[in-house]
């Protein structure tokens, strides 16, 4: 083996299975890889060499007793700082969980777990989840691999970097407006947001409860593929997880078939305000598709317009209950309020939020409370529902007519570390139109859709579907990412820069 | 007039003369406690009394990424609830977050519902010393309970002056139901009676549907005391006090007399009643001010996003309505018919828990009489003794109705079958096997009688001759003599034929 940590996770799962290579050297492999150039990417919070070891020995022992084996069975995986591992630490990026090593794991865990993939580490987010770009993190920014002064996206940035600097094959990310489609835009790689309910919520650290949606982080659509099918399906343990018997979403990659496809291109997620070069390479990858006997039309989808003010209503307002919790009292992080003798648990809670939320987080938690205070209810959060229903209505109408919806992922390329740092609404704007399918709960898919000619920096490529049905998103992004990678003569990620070893 | 006025409000004046002059409105909410095995929304073990912080999970103590299930049983019973209270049940309804900060509450928002209860628009009518008043129910609703704190430290076991807290989470997340009624208007002078009346009624009716172990001392079963005075009963409502802590059938009743006092005296001074929570104090009879009111108080209600709207089947619910036990006023109709009991030894009855206990013992074949005697005076008295509930004691129905049985066959006297639930109680088997193990049988063979008889007559020759002489009620005293002898194991009645036979 050349460098096992190239492969797709397919192609190493493949190896795996013919005893090319072993576990154990492929993680060591990915390890050594992280240990090389993640000083400079920091895409993780924390890595955990000696677990992701004796996991990797595990998943050896295990194949080499036989038997029906996982498709994925040792290929080594790096999960999002926002799912509980048991036994390993879990801040969500935030000082406020600073040391707290939680006692039970995540649903999305215990299943990568039960499936034999070694978890290398947690990867670095903006504090719960809150940002576009990493630099929200109290740990720091992570940096992309084609531009380390640049951002990786966000929420998601640690775990589309650490794949796309091939620190691992695979990574799991949340995704409540953005946070695994967004990052894997501006960093050339896959990200697919499932069906809300799709993949168990139990254990992933709620930002807002109704639009949060864990899912594959990947450098190929088949491996997104067979990550979603390890983590989804129903559990019994989250209330709005979909009993149902969900297909492979592999096989559906594996088919890749675009015949007879109506795609319908969603005049509200494009033009004005989005880069030249997104809107070039999002075209051409529209023309590809015609060509191969896709169906283009024009949609309609008239409340999108309404849909990034009435997220920054929905997100605040559950995001202020969700981390209510956070007070110090059993866990995290606790603060003495400055020259109190003998304070009162509210001072000390005071003081502990004080000192362990970041500014994003405290902006969003007032906003929230303002938003669902009594008197402002109506006007706020009762309205943003309203105008979240009629947003799932243009959705319904606009898949009446069309089988797909396509957009740019994200509406420019990675911006630079900083520079819209102080901005808010200029953030904010980064997720316009990842956001609807969190409102709407439909799933998402981003590919890497070219790199922009202005500035050589990777573009995406958005594929929407109905609730349900994700193994669409599959099917089209496989044959979609096959001509493009045919016409790059190669993956993508094949023209990033090489991150020298001791960067 | 221009003396200044420098008089003192009075704390309170007397009752009477306050709802003399004043008319009060009460509203009552009730929390229950479900005797669900599981908690509300996660698989630990509702149970009182176990080792703090035991009965936990990452859901109930509001762990990161713990998300909440909807325990169905806690749905059933709430359904019953509601039905027993001829509530509608909701097609659709949901559950909402009530979002404050308190450390004994885990995730800092407490998961209840709002505008969307499961049951509401009911009534239920109560008996208030034999007149019957209609209590209209606003609504009945599902929420979990928070954790215990307990503040060590202080003199009097409250926050104030405590040098810290310890929380107990086993109560967190325990299923409730809460019942809010409408407002009660029209009670006058009775506003305490009817209040406690409904208490109990409530209780009562909870036992029987089986949802709850409705403890008011264990704090199963806990009440909020509404309550305001306006002028009179065409008068708009006044301010209300929200009297909390009031838990048990007699604070019900003082806390409502005592607020009724105080918010008159606060009238009678022309100041203004505060919206207030007031804590009732049990040791001392009166409420103290707790936080007040404000706008500042704003629970920031939500639907909760991490469940799903409950929509319960119709069939389903009238299934449950069809399975309701009798309404408690009516099987105490019922029963007190049966049984042929005064409207005072029914009274008792209640008063002392035992209605299903002598129904259960009359049909193990005990009269009503004897299974009312048993459970009322003996069996009471050791209950009392050893500080339980006449259900606590460690004999069933089926026992106190054998031991009469006993009586009833002549195989022991009353002396005796008090011997016979000894050995019951302490564990010694069934009575026909404690009379055996103890020897308790009454000897009922007339020649060992007989002996007994004579050597008694011998012994007491006075006696003797004034039976002789006619006065048959002097037999008393050697009946009691053979008794003796006979260590109480003899029936006496037969003891008493034997000695008038003798000496007629
Ligand atoms: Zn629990």
């Amino acid at each position: 083996m050349s460098d096992v940590t190239r492969l797709s996770a397919a192609a190493l799962a493949s190896a795996l299975a013919d005893g090319d290579v072993t576990s154990l050297q492929a993680t060591q492999a990915h390890l050594d890889r992280i240990g090389a150039v993640d000083g400079a990417v920091h895409a993780f919070l924390h890595v955990d060499a000696d677990g992701a070891l004796a996991q990797a020995s595990a998943a050896d022992e295990r194949r080499a007793a036989g038997g029906e084996l996982p498709e994925l069975l040792g290929v080594p995986i790096a999960v999002k700082d926002i799912a509980t591992t048991k036994g390993l630490p879990t801040t969500a990026g935030s000082r406020i969980l600073e040391g707290w090593v939680p006692p039970y794991d995540a649903t999305v865990v215990a299943r990568v777990r039960a499936a034999g993939l070694p978890i290398l580490g947690k990867t670095n987010m903006d504090e719960f989840a809150m940002g576009s770009s990493t630099e929200h993190s109290a740990f720091g920014p992570s940096h992309n691999p084609w531009d380390l002064d640049r951002i990786p996206g966000g929420s998601g940035g640690g775990s589309s970097a650490a794949v796309s600097a091939f620190e691992a094959p695979l990574a799991i990310g949340t995704d409540t407006g953005g946070s695994i489609r967004q990052p894997g835009a501006v960093t050339g790689t896959v990200g697919v947001k499932p069906t809300y309910g799709g993949v168990s919520r139990y254990g992933l650290i709620a930002l807002a409860s109704s639009l949060d949606q864990a899912g594959p982080v990947t450098r190929t659509v088949l491996d997104a593929a067979l990550l979603h099918d390890v983590i989804g399906g129903h559990d019994p343990l989250d209330s709005t997880s979909i009993d149902t018997q969900w297909p492979s979403m592999a096989a559906a990659a594996r088919a890749g078939d675009i015949s007879r496809l109506r795609i319908g291109v969603v005049k509200e997620l494009g033009g004005e305000g989005y880069q030249t070069g997104v809107r070039t390479r999002f075209e051409e990858s529209v023309q590809l598709l015609v060509d191969a006997g896709a169906e283009v039309i024009e949609v309609s989808c008239p409340h999108f317009e309404l849909a990034l003010a009435t997220y920054y209503l929905i997100l605040p307002s559950e995001a202020s209950s969700n981390l209510a919790k956070f007070d110090a009292m059993r866990y995290g992080r606790r603060v003495a309020p400055d020259g109190v003798r003998d304070p009162s648990a509210e001072q000390v809670m005071a003081a502990s939020r004080k000192a362990g939320f970041g500014d994003e987080v405290k902006r969003r938690i007032i906003l929230g409370t303002f938003a669902l205070s009594s008197g402002y209810y109506d006007a706020y959060y009762g309205q943003a529902q309203k105008v979240r229903t009629l947003i799932s209505r243009d959705f319904a109408s606009a898949f009446e007519q069309a089988d797909v919806l396509v957009s740019p992922t994200a509406p420019t390329t990675a911006f630079r570390i900083g520079e819209k740092i102080d901005d808010p609404l200029a953030m904010y704007l980064n997720d316009i139109a990842t956001i609807p399918a969190n409102l709407a709960g439909v799933p998402g898919m981003s590919l890497p859709s070219g790199l922009a000619d202005e500035d050589g920096l990777p573009t995406g490529f958005q594929i929407l579907a109905p609730p349900l049905e994700d193994a669409r998103l599959y099917r089209v992004g496989a044959a979609l990412e096959a001509m493009l990678v045919d016409r790059w003569g190669g993956p993508l990620l094949d023209q990033a820069p090489r991150l020298e070893v001791g960067l | 007039m221009t003396t200044p006025s420098h008089r003192t409000v009075p704390d309170v004046v007397a009752y009477d003369e306050a709802v003399a002059r004043y008319d009060p409105v009460m509203g009552l909410e009730v929390h229950v406690e479900l005797n669900t095995a599981s908690k509300m929304f996660c698989g630990c073990a509702a149970v009182f009394g176990a080792e703090p912080n035991t009965l936990t999970c990452p859901v109930c103590l509001g762990l990161p990424g713990a998300l909440p299930v909807v325990n169905g049983k806690a749905v059933e019973s709430a359904i019953r609830i509601g039905l027993a209270l001829n509530c509608e049940i909701a097609d659709w309804c949901r559950f909402a977050r009530k979002n404050y900060f308190y450390p004994d509450m885990p995730k800092n928002f407490q998961t209840s519902q709002y505008d969307e209860p499961i049951a509401f628009e009911g009534y239920t009518d109560v008996d208030v010393d034999g007149e019957t008043v209609r209590v209209e129910i606003e609504r009945a609703h599902m929420e979990e309970d928070t954790g215990k704190s307990l503040h060590v430290g202080g003199a009097t076991g409250r926050i104030h002056g405590a040098s810290h807290s310890l929380v107990d989470y086993n109560r967190a997340g325990i299923p409730l139901i809460e019942i809010v009624t409408k407002p009660i208007e029209g009670t006058g002078v009775r506003a305490p009676a009817v209040a406690k009346a409904y208490v109990a009624h409530l209780r009562e009716l909870l036992r029987g549907l089986g949802v709850s172990d409705v403890r008011m001392d264990q704090g199963s079963l806990r009440c909020d005391v509404n309550l305001s005075l306006r002028a009179s009963a065409d008068a708009k409502l006044g301010t209300r006090s929200e009297t909390k802590n009031v838990n048990s059938l007699r604070s019900v009743e003082r806390a409502i007399r005592y607020e009724v006092s105080r918010q008159a005296a606060r009238l009678d001074a022309g100041e203004r009643v505060v919206q207030e929570t007031r804590h009732w104090h049990e040791d001392t009879g009166v409420t103290t001010s707790g936080r007040v009111k404000s706008d500042a108080e704003d629970y920031r209600y939500f639907p909760e996003p991490d469940l799903v709207p409950i929509a319960p089947d119709r069939k389903w619910v009238d299934r449950l309505r069809s399975a309701l036990p009798e309404p408690p006023a009516m099987r105490r109709g019922r029963l007190q018919t049966d049984w042929g009991f005064s409207d005072l030894e029914m009274r008792d009855v209640l008063g002392a828990g035992a209605q299903s206990l002598i129904e259960e013992t009359v049909a193990a074949g005990a009269s009503p009489a004897s299974a009312r005697k048993w459970w009322l005076s003996e069996l009471a008295r050791r209950a009392n003794d050893a500080g339980m509930t006449l259900a606590e004691l460690p004999i069933t129905p089926a026992q106190v109705a054998a031991v009469q049985g006993l009586v009833d066959a002549g195989r022991v006297n009353d002396k005796l079958a008090r011997q016979v639930l000894d050995g019951v109680l302490a564990g010694e088997g069934e009575p026909g096997d404690v009379v055996t193990t103890r020897g308790l049988e009454v000897v009922s063979d007339d020649s060992s009688l007989s002996v007994a008889v004579d050597r008694a007559i011998e012994a007491n020759p006075d006696v003797a001759a004034k039976i002789r002489a006619g006065k048959v009620a002097a037999a008393g005293a050697l009946i009691g003599a053979v008794m003796k002898e006979m260590r109480g194991q003899a029936d006496a009645g037969r003891v008493r034929e034997l000695v008038l036979e003798k000496l007629s």
